[in-house]
C-alpha cells in the first residue's frame, strides 16, 4: 500500500463566506443563484405549528424556512473552493452563528428596504458580537431600489466603515460583485504581508 | 436520509470535541481508498469515508449527504483522519492576504 503521507492529490483550500439576515430577506436564493451544486440544506415545509413562530407577513410569498444550514459551493481555481454558508434566520438558531462565522472571510448581510428592521440583528451581531469583517447588502427585490442607498445606511445606523451595496439575489453576476466587495473590504483590514514575511515562507 | 439505528453519543462515544479544530468548511479526502479498511468501520464511519473518497468534501457537506448532526460528522471524521485513512486540507484560520487575492480574481471573473 502506497503511503498516506503521499496524497495523489494536492492539498485545496476552502474559504467561506457567510451568508446573514433577516427571515425572508433572499439569503437562500443568493446562495442558489451563484452555487454550482445546488444549494445543500435541510429546508422543511413549514408547518402550522411553526407558523406561530416564524410570523409570515402578508406580501412576503415565502413558503419554506431554513431550519439547519444552508450553503453552496463555488470553484474558484483548481485548489481553491469557496463556501458560501447562510445563516439560520430565525433567533433561536444564534448559536450557530458563532460555529459558521469562525475561520470566514467575511460576511455579507442582506437586507429589504421595505422590512430593515429584519437586518437589525445580523447588523447587530457582526457590530457587537463577532470580529468578522462584513458588508451589508440591500436585496433588489424586483429589480427596483426602493429607497437610496444612504437612507438605508441612516436607518440601520451603519458606522462609516461598514461598505453598503446592493444586489440582485436572484443574478449570479450581481451576487459575484456583493462577494468581491466583501472580500475587498477583509483586503481593507488585513494586513499585506512584507517581503520579509514571504520570503520566510 | 439515514436512520439512527443507535443515539448519536453511542456513535461518538459521548465525545463532542476533536483533536483539531474542524469548521464547517474545511476540506476532507480520502489519500488512497482501502477497501478492506471500508469493510470493518461501522456503517455511519463507512458512508463518510464512501463520499469523502469520491472529492475532497467539506465537514458540511459530508454531514448532510451522510445525514449526520455537524457535531457527531466532527467526530467520525475526527477518528478517521487520526488513522491517516482520511486527510484533512489544512485550514485557514487567519485569511491571508495571498488567499483574498485569489478570491478577489476568481470572483472578478464571474463578475
Amino acid at each position: 500500500m502506497a503511503s498516506a503521507s503521499l496524497p495523489d492529490a494536492p492539498l485545496l483550500t476552502s474559504a467561506k463566506i457567510v451568508i446573514a439576515g433577516g427571515f425572508g430577506v433572499g439569503k437562500t436564493t443568493c446562495v442558489a443563484s451563484i452555487s454550482e451544486i445546488p444549494p445543500i440544506n435541510t429546508e422543511a415545509w413549514m408547518t402550522a405549528a411553526s407558523e406561530t413562530v416564524d410570523r409570515m407577513d402578508p406580501g412576503i410569498d415565502k413558503k419554506t424556512t431554513t431550519v439547519a444550514m444552508d450553503f453552496g459551493r463555488l470553484t474558484i481555481g483548481p485548489d481553491l473552493v469557496l463556501y458560501l454558508f447562510g445563516t439560520p434566520g430565525q433567533p433561536r438558531f444564534w448559536p450557530m452563528w458563532d460555529d459558521l462565522c469562525r475561520g470566514a472571510v467575511g460576511a455579507l448581510v442582506l437586507a429589504d428596504t421595505r422590512n430593515l428592521a429584519a437586518a437589525f440583528p445580523a447588523v447587530n451581531y457582526f457590530e457587537q458580537d463577532s470580529d468578522l469583517p462584513f458588508v451589508v447588502c440591500v436585496n433588489l427585490f424586483d429589480g427596483v431600489l426602493h429607497h437610496p442607498l444612504e437612507e438605508a445606511r441612516e436607518a440601520l445606523a451603519l458606522p462609516a466603515g461598514v461598505p453598503l451595496t446592493a444586489c440582485d439575489a436572484r443574478d449570479p453576476s450581481s451576487v459575484a460583485r456583493a462577494l468581491l466587495t466583501v472580500v475587498e473590504h477583509t483586503m481593507s483590514r488585513t494586513v499585506r504581508p512584507t517581503a520579509g514575511a514571504l520570503a520566510g515562507r | 436520509m439515514t436512520y439512527w439505528k443507535v443515539r448519536p453519543y453511542v456513535l461518538t462515544a459521548g465525545r463532542t470535541r476533536t483533536r483539531q479544530p474542524l469548521l464547517v468548511h474545511t476540506l476532507v479526502s480520502v489519500p488512497h481508498y482501502d477497501a478492506v479498511f471500508a469493510s470493518a468501520l461501522l456503517p455511519e464511519a463507512r458512508t463518510l469515508y464512501e463520499h469523502a473518497r469520491r472529492a475532497a468534501r467539506s465537514v458540511a457537506e459530508l454531514s448532510a449527504v451522510c445525514g449526520m448532526s455537524l457535531g457527531v460528522t466532527r467526530v467520525v471524521v475526527d477518528d478517521l483522519a487520526a488513522t491517516d485513512r482520511l486527510l484533512i486540507h489544512t485550514d485557514h484560520h487567519n485569511v491571508d492576504f495571498r488567499l483574498l487575492e485569489r478570491l478577489r480574481d476568481g470572483l472578478r471573473k464571474l463578475a
